[in-house]
């Protein structure tokens, strides 16, 4: 629990550094798959979970449902109601885990019921909130996965971005597992093991900052699904971005990648492509989330990979190459017109000053239906790095679309922002009727947050379960990415990513954007 | 006529024409205690417990008119008859039993049940109507012994202590940070304090409380801070202020810390339980000792304690007062 009392990042590490130092492997092994967020699939419905602590604590079900709604997490608010325990559990993690959350899967409900009280029971407070953390798949205990390699690259004295490597892809929580993992070499045998993915920064400041426009390399940003190809000893693995394996989800992709060399990883964008044309994202949503996917929609909505890199050639893995070699690698690879309409090399574009670069980007937001959401900027000369690092790429994003509107919604949030109003629902003006349009939760201070939270206690006119109507008076600038008519929503419109990037206390409720501004967005669009 | 009733400028007694915690000024405001929420300034006179008029004077100024009576005295105003009864809130804190005719109000302002050596224990008050504050009136809110929670205070000074830190408490500079002075181990190291906690420990100590020694921070003294505990009030986080303290574990002892969000949100490396107001079961168990058949509820978890009370068979309502109860008001 030394995690939980210390708000620094290196004593954070250093915390998790002498736990590894002394915990047994099989300990260490699950302690790691649970700080990286993985979880094991449902082992008990949420609602048994909520109803079963509420009659521990002899409550009803709405005092309940009052008191989640302040607290702002479910395993939070079981833990504070239950009765008070004289109780602590001395049990190593690999024993909690097999005894009391894995074997739950094979038991009935009523002894799935009568195994969790027990486990209550016997632990203290601090033990109840983790344990119903991890009953309900939600264990994140402000540790970042990089925190957690850090840690473990000090234990293995490795650097972190091999741990980073090694804790890619599936893997078991067992012992050896652990061992291999702080290994200093190991025969790598998981062969679908994809890399560490590095990820852009927005861009900050002046262009003129970067240096001489001919040392970088710019190409569209594509609106899609960033993804890994990985092919090894004739099998095909594709990634997410979330680490999550969605082959399935892409069979033409697969079938593909059937004719790429041994020993290849691509990383790339996952888009919709027809006739020469990238299509919208509303249309590559459709294919996502799905175990299947019909013929139907492989007809209308085809996809085709918009490979940007190449991180493994010939089965070496050649991230430390400059970004323009392993361009040229990635094009060989590709070459040929074998692989047109399907896995094509997002092209670099064409300027000799930053000047004409940023006339290219304006122009990016008229192409393709929106499918290009700005700029990529990458150093000809840059490594494939780890993660989120400055320097070496850059995404430079079109302006956001932008409207003024009402806040007419409140409701708590979560996690940092529990109990607090922060959950926000705005409107804009129909004649002299508030149609709502947008959810927001991000954008503001917490400053900002504190007061708008004041303002909605003072100012509910009624409530709705945990839905707060508030007097329409606050306004807030929203940024969003995209705007598409939509029937499922009441106004008519949908955005994507919307956000408060500004609160307008300049303007009255009365001068926010009506309806029909909005929509007329879309035309724009 | 109600006995007492809400009007723009707080809980009104037509009757006896005085008000109690009023928030804007009124001609007679009756005071709970000095909390700055309860005890707002440029009411024309006030009337509190005797123990509250010294840090009411230092808040509200030497002018303000002042009058005094003691726990358990009746005085009769207007011909309705008031008298203050402990609260276990702060020093001096009360709850103010309202009659006229027969009919027994009782306001409660702010109060607690757990014990604390700076102030009489919470006594209840038999009343027909029980009007009670509710900022932790959810069940979520249940304290731990407050020796318990000392004894990790302590436990975190030491470490901190033993490798070379100051720490930093943050604690509401009235009430909570004598308390905690009264709580915690004064032989672990030295103890300094804020200037907003200095000046109402000396009120302390002045009305006959013995607080371990504390040295004001000062701005010139160039003081070695390792190892000792700084008391500050909450607004100076994240202030100039704590910088001088170099490397430093803070803590903030409230109510609130019992949620992991609010610790979060404080961005504090500590979070203590420990609150000068009821929780969820100080809250009933005073509504119950009360008698009350009609329970008023005023800032706080209002709506839950509302409907909790009325499946109990109680007439009670909300009253929609203007004191703080949110993270950022005093407790």
């Amino acid at each position: 629990m030394r995690l939980d009392q210390t708000n620094k990042t290196t004593e954070k590490v250093d915390a998790l550094v002498s736990y590894f130092k002394v915990a047994d492997s099989a300990d260490a092994a699950w302690a790691i798959y649970f700080l990286c967020g993985k979880k094991p699939r449902r082992l008990v419905k949420t609602s048994l979970l909520r109803t079963w602590a509420a009659e521990v604590a002899g409550m009803s079900d709405w005092l309940f449902a009052e008191c989640y709604d302040s607290v702002g997490d479910l395993a939070e608010t079981i833990a504070l109601i239950l009765p008070e325990s004289e109780r602590s559990l001395d049990m190593p993690l690999h024993l909690v885990v097999g005894e009391k959350l894995l074997r739950l899967r094979s038991l009935s409900e009523s002894e799935i019921r009568a195994s969790i009280l027990t486990s209550w029971d016997e632990m203290d407070a601090g033990q109840r909130f983790i344990f119903n953390k991890l009953l309900t798949g939600a264990f994140r205990v402000g540790v970042s996965q990089s925190l957690v390699t850090r840690a473990l690259g000090k234990v293995a004295s490795l650097e972190p971005q091999v741990i980073a490597h090694r804790l890619m892809g599936h893997w078991e929580a067992t012992p050896d597992f652990y061992r291999a993992l702080i290994a200093e070499k190991t025969d790598d045998t998981d062969r679908s093991r994809p890399y560490p993915f590095y990820l852009a920064h927005p861009l900050e400041g002046q262009l003129a900052n970067l240096g001489e426009p001919s040392d970088w390399s710019a190409e569209w940003k594509w609106d899609g699904i960033r993804a890994q190809l990985v092919r090894r000893q004739a099998d095909t693995y594709i990634w997410s971005r979330g680490e999550e394996l969605v082959t399935e989800q892409f069979p033409e992709l697969a079938l593909a990648a059937r004719s790429l060399p041994d020993g290849t990883v691509i990383d790339g964008e996952i888009i919709c492509w027809s006739e020469g044309r990238v299509m919208p994202f509303s249309t590559l949503q459709r294919r996502l989330g799905r175990k299947r996917v019909g013929k139907t929609l492989l007809k209308e909505a085809p996809v085709a990979m918009m490979a940007y890199d190449l991180i493994e050639f010939a089965g070496e893995d050649i991230r430390e190459k400059p970004f323009e070699s392993r361009r040229a690698l990635l094009r060989q690879i590709t070459a040929g017109g074998f692989f047109q309409d399907i896995f094509m090399v997002s092209p670099s574009l064409d300027f000799a000053s930053w000047e004409e670069l940023v006339d290219l980007r304006q122009g990016s937001r008229d192409r393709a239906e929106g499918a290009v959401e700005g700029l990529m900027l990458k150093r000809l000369q840059s490594p494939y790095r780890v993660g989120r690092q400055r320097g070496d790429w850059w995404k430079w994003k079109v302006d956001p679309y932008s409207i003024d509107a009402v806040l007419v919604y409140a409701q708590r949030g979560h996690g940092r922002r529990a109990s607090l109003y922060s959950d926000y629902t705005f409107a804009v003006w129909e004649e002299d009727k508030l149609v709502p349009f947008a959810k927001a939760y991000s954008g503001l201070t917490d400053e900002e947050i504190r007061q708008v939270d004041a303002f909605v206690k003072r100012n509910t006119l009624e409530r709705f379960g945990p839905v707060r109507v508030v007097k329409p008076e606050l306004v807030f600038e929203l940024a969003f990415e995209g705007i598409q008519e939509s029937n499922r929503h009441k106004s008519g419109i949908a955005v994507r990513f919307p956000r408060m990037s500004r609160w307008r206390k300049d303007k009255p409720a009365q001068e926010a954007n009506s309806l029909a501004e909005v929509k007329a967005l879309i035309s724009e669009a | 006529m109600e006995l007492l009733k809400l009007s723009d400028s707080g809980l009104y007694c037509e009757i006896g024409n005085f008000f109690i915690d009023p928030w804007r000024p009124v001609d007679r405001a009756l005071i709970t205690h000095a909390h700055s929420d309860h005890a707002r300034p440029g009411s024309r006179s006030y009337l509190c417990q005797a123990d509250s008029a010294p840090i009411m004077r230092l808040r509200l100024g030497e002018d303000a008119r002042i009058e005094t009576t003691s726990y358990g005295e009746t005085t009769t105003i207007n011909g309705v008859s008031v008298s203050f009864h402990p609260a276990g809130h702060i020093m001096g804190s009360a709850q103010i039993r309202v009659e006229y005719k027969g009919e027994v109000f009782v306001v409660s302002g702010d109060y607690k049940t757990d014990p604390d050596p700076t102030c009489l224990p919470f006594e209840p008050v038999v009343c027909h109507t029980f009007i009670s504050e509710s900022t932790f009136g959810l069940p979520v809110y249940q304290w731990p012994e407050s020796k318990r929670v000392f004894s990790e205070i302590n436990r975190w000074w030491c470490a901190n202590r033993d490798q070379g830190k100051t720490s930093i408490l943050f604690v509401y500079s009235l009430g909570k940070a004598q308390r905690v002075l009264l709580g915690i181990d004064a032989s672990i190291g030295a103890i300094h304090t804020h200037g907003a906690v200095e000046n109402i420990n000396e009120i302390y100590r002045e009305s006959g409380v013995t607080l371990p020694v504390t040295h004001r921070v000062s701005g010139e003294r160039k003081d070695d801070w390792r190892g000792a505990l700084i008391l500050a009030p909450p607004s100076a986080h994240q202030s100039a202020w704590v910088k001088k303290f170099g490397s430093v574990s803070t803590g903030f002892a409230s109510g609130w810390m019992r949620i992991r969000g609010a610790r979060r949100r404080r961005s504090v490396d500590r979070g203590f339980v420990l609150s000068d107001h009821a929780d969820w079961r100080g809250l009933n168990s005073a509504i119950e000792g009360s008698g009350a058949a009609t329970v008023l509820l005023t800032h706080g978890y209002t709506s839950a304690m509302v409907r909790n009370l009325t499946e109990k068979g109680l007439d009670a309502r909300t009253l929609a007062t203007e004191y703080a109860a949110d993270e950022n008001g005093g407790e």
